[in-house]
């Protein structure tokens, strides 16, 4: 079993509680003095650092959510003068502004060294070739994962994501043995490579570090299988640093959260109760050792169970379930809660294709569903009898699992936009009539 | 005696005829017959050519579903009635017929059918048997 720094890494649990503890009274006081936005939220329910006398106390601090960090931009969470900065990252932007994170040398450093645990639990060691297929830039994906791959030693091959072929020709002429990337992107490889004649066989690849997007059980067996690799989920976000918040080893049994850096709770997106290990609810982060950007009780709007169970791999830090949605990606169609997880994971059980596209709209105050499926090659049939029988049967699948009746329409191979970077799997056209 | 009958998935959408029907110009690729079966939300392209493997590999290679399929053709008299007496005997004979399209030329007698049907073997047996004669490749396409 390899672990990057074993020390942290199979801490006791009363090590990993002390260093919470201390770290996290820090912290407060840390913020409290250099973010005036958060002291005010902190003064409003009449708190001071003295309240925050270690984890016990976390849940009497205010949260923080994405319009704070919206409200609050580009400095108003920043708590270090600019001069001690040395990056900026930044999200999509897909949801509405854009989030701005600030990274001191320190910063970037704790962060690389967590995607370095993520590499080395996969199997990642000096000797392998890492392509990181991530993109580059402001997105967190590409920088996070090259300075892991760095830190453990790995030659490293900076790709970015695009240019499929490429990648490919790369991944087979340097014999890269670990790829990070998307997880749809991943698939997209995965495919291009069946396309152009090749096998798994003519790969090298071992592992594959694949996160931020949402995908699925069947989603990890596809790809498994279209590139020869054992895929790994890796999970993080901008606002707390990126990949490596938490990551999966080989038990593939959920992702270890990096507890000496961050702080999770599960809580009721409802009501904001702290929720006991183990019930479903919202993740919550508090980064501890953070310096410039350091968010205390962000609100991920990721829905997870927290696992303290021991793991078979030797690594104590507490484990993640995959999201099983997101409290905002969740869509109420007529009434009902409709996850789009739920929706791929019937495309995929029935062998399609798991690029789909969610159309919602309001057509005289009723809402629509519609859903336009990749048909695949092999299930194309020459009658319109048949093709118009398996749009039926599978407008019924997934009827049967979201309780409420799509319309499905099969379209061509690779004409539903593919990501690169993230899917744009849900247009909701509803809200341009509100 | 069947046919290898060229099946195009398309999406119902402005301009994907005229791009397949370029792909085929610019290919040298001419067509004997044609047919399009179409829904709200995809149509089904098909055609008769000669060396329909290659013209499929042609139209795979440019990124659309495609596939053979087999259909039998049959030449009949360029006269009323003619393919009434053709269903006629297939209906007897218990073959379904899952499609149908036609073509004939001013400058010639004959018409020429072309069945999508449950069973050839039975189907071209039975017109066989009519003195209907289903058509191969060569007898299309070799003049």
């Amino acid at each position: 079993m390899n672990y990057y720094q074993p020390e942290i890494e199979c801490a006791s649990q009363e090590q990993i509680r002390a260093w919470q503890d201390e770290r996290l009274v820090a912290q407060v006081k840390h913020v409290y003095e250099n973010v005036p936005y958060y002291r005010n939220l902190m003064q409003e329910k009449g708190l001071t650092p003295d309240d925050i006398k270690g984890r016990e106390d976390l849940h009497k601090l205010p949260f923080l959510t994405k319009n704070d960090l919206r409200e609050a931009y580009p400095y108003g969470l920043l708590a270090v003068p600019t001069s001690e900065c040395v990056r900026i990252q930044s999200t999509s932007g897909t949801t509405g502004k854009r989030v701005v994170a600030f990274y001191t040398q320190e910063d970037v450093n704790l962060w690389e060294d967590c995607c370095a645990r993520a590499i080395t639990a996969v199997g990642g060691t000096k000797e392998d070739v890492c392509q990181v297929a991530y993109g580059y830039g402001l997105f967190t994906g590409g920088p996070g994962l090259n300075g892991g791959s760095h830190k453990v030693g790995c030659l490293t091959l900076p790709m970015s994501s695009g240019n499929t072929e490429r990648q490919i020709q790369f991944m087979r002429d340097l014999h890269a043995t670990i790829l990070c990337c998307t997880p749809s992107y991943a698939a997209y490889i995965g495919e291009t490579v069946k396309e152009m004649g090749l096998t798994p066989e003519d790969l090298d690849l071992k592992a594959g570090i694949f996160g931020a997007e949402p995908w699925t059980e069947e989603m990890r067996r596809d790809i498994e299988k279209s590139l020869g690799l054992k895929a790994y989920d890796i999970y993080g976000l901008t606002e707390t640093s990126g990949p490596g918040v938490s990551f999966e080893c080989t038990e593939q049994k959920g992702m270890h959260i990096n507890e000496d850096h961050f702080i999770a709770e599960i809580i009721d997106p409802e009501t904001g109760e702290v929720l006991p290990d183990g019930e479903k609810g919202e993740l919550v982060f508090t980064s501890i050792t953070k310096k410039a950007f350091p968010l205390l009780r962000y609100r991920t709007r990721d829905i997870c169970v927290l696992d303290r169970t021991p793991c078979a791999c030797g690594r104590t830090h507490v484990r993640m379930s995959k999201p099983m949605g997101r409290s905002d990606d969740m869509l109420i169609i007529r009434g009902v809660n409709v996850f789009p997880s739920q929706i791929e994971t019937v495309l995929l059980e029935k062998g399609y294709s798991p690029n789909y596209q969610i159309l919602v709209d309001r057509v005289k105050n009723t809402d629509t569903l519609d859903i336009n499926v990749e048909l695949n090659p092999d299930q194309f049939s020459d009658t319109v009898k048949e093709i118009s029988a398996r749009e039926a049967a599978l407008a019924n699948d997934i009827k049967t699992v979201l309780g409420i009746n799509p319309k499905i329409h099969l379209v061509a191979p690779k004409t539903i936009t593919r990501s690169e970077g993230k899917a744009v799997r849900v247009i909701d056209k509803r809200k341009l009539h509100d | 005696m069947s046919l290898k009958q060229i099946s195009v998935f398309l999406e119902n959408k402005k301009g994907q005829l005229a791009e397949v029907s370029a792909l085929l110009g610019g290919n040298n690729i001419n067509l004997h017959a044609l047919s399009i079966a179409d829904t709200q939300d995809f149509g089904i392209l098909r055609l008769i050519a000669e060396n329909p493997e290659a013209v499929a590999a042609v139209i795979k290679d440019a990124g659309y579903i495609c596939t053979l399929t087999d259909v039998i053709a049959v030449s009949v008299p360029h006269t009323p009635g003619s393919l009434a007496h053709i269903v006629q005997i297939l209906s007897e004979g218990g073959v379904d017929i899952e499609y149908t399209y036609a073509f004939a030329a001013a400058d010639d007698d004959r018409a020429y059918m072309v069945f999508r049907v449950s069973d050839n073997m039975t189907a071209a047996a039975l017109l066989g048997g009519e003195g209907l004669k289903t058509l191969s490749e060569k007898d299309l396409f070799v003049k």
